[in-house]
């Protein structure tokens, strides 16, 4: 057994450690989806959203150890993810262009008030960005987490 | 009361860069690299750039500091001593840096409402984003729709900077086994 699989177990054996994380990974994950839909209001976006809620799963996989982690969120689901996300931001460009309108521009998303459109485009662009930011981190993370495992 | 508080962070943050270059312990460098982050978002948020903080705080002393204990884990603590002395390299280091110190002295100074970034573009920013976009956050606003090329590229950076760390790593999953095949059976005795 590696020296880091060794000192994850001694971590998973934290008794404050398991059940205050236990305690504060929901309302970390909850306090991501609070940025991502609250970003056109306050500080935060998809970016800060999407490091957030990846932050709240490595918590997780590092004290639950990365085997939990890995079944919560698959890496194949990790891998879906990240292409899901890009691919959600570019197609409300190409939505946008089929509507009539250019790449991007969100005002034809609500042909009678341009400014709800403007928030339609903005929320789902938001939310790719989101998505492919926190898959990104999570295999990121996978990559490194799992290379010390072998 | 406020330029205060900033000379003091930004006095901290010198002190902190000077002791992480004269660590040996990774594994404290990696800490104080997150501190640095915290301490950092503290002085944007001081510059009323709370969107930039945010981002600060979450990347720079979350995620960036989980990454690197990740890969620490990967490799001992306790940085060798080095053979070489990097005479040349402070030279070279101390010299940039005052390069670069002197460089910004041509910068408009902090704040000023004359420099040419607030008479370009931002003025139809601040006045005009409520009626076009119809949302309070101007940052929001510049982001995802007036500067949406932009944020849409960076995505497509993020997502191949990911793409070649997997494949640099080794993917996120174990690597496929093809039994009988006698290609893949050699690759595997290594």
């Amino acid at each position: 057994m590696s020296p880091l699989s060794e000192r994850k177990m001694r971590v998973q054996e934290k008794i404050v450690l398991r059940i205050v994380g236990k305690g504060l990974i929901p309302f970390i994950l909850l306090f991501a989806l609070y940025v991502q839909f609250h970003g056109d209001y306050g500080p935060g976006g998809g970016f800060q959203a999407g490091v957030i809620f990846a932050a709240g799963l490595i918590l997780h996989g590092l004290i639950f150890g990365l085997d939990e982690l890995r079944r919560a969120v698959p890496p194949l689901v990790v891998e879906i993810g990240i292409a899901i996300g890009a691919l959600l931001y570019g197609g409300v460009g190409v939505v946008a262009m089929f509507l009539g309108g250019e790449f991007l521009s969100y005002g034809v998303l609500d042909p009678h008030d341009p400014a709800h459109g403007q928030h339609l485009g903005i929320l789902w662009v938001e939310l790719g960005v989101g998505i492919t930011v926190a898959f990104v981190m999570l295999g990121i993370f996978y990559a490194f987490a799992g290379r010390s495992q072998r | 009361m406020s330029s205060m508080v900033e000379m003091i962070l930004f006095a901290f943050l010198i002190l902190l860069t000077i002791h992480i270059a004269t660590l040996r312990n990774l594994f404290a460098a990696a800490m104080l690299f997150g501190i640095f982050s915290l301490l950092s978002a503290g002085l944007l948020t001081l510059m009323d750039a709370v969107d930039v903080a945010f981002t600060e705080a979450a990347v720079g002393a979350g995620i960036a500091t989980v990454l690197i204990l990740g890969a620490l884990g990967l490799t001992t603590s306790e940085e060798k001593p080095r053979l070489i002395h990097g005479a040349w390299a402070k030279v070279v280091v101390i010299s940039t840096g005052l390069m670069l110190a002197y460089g910004v002295l041509d910068m408009p100074a902090y704040g000023d409402p004359d420099a040419p970034i607030h008479r370009h573009v931002a003025p139809h920013y601040i006045e005009a984003s409520e009626e076009e976009i119809g949302i309070p956050n101007v940052v929001t606003s510049i982001l995802a729709s007036y500067r949406s090329y932009d944020t849409f590229g960076e995505t497509t950076v993020v997502l191949t900077a990911a793409v070649g760390a997997l494949l640099l790593l080794g993917g996120a999953k174990p690597k496929p086994r093809t039994v009988g095949d006698p290609a893949s059976d050699g690759e595997e005795a290594e």
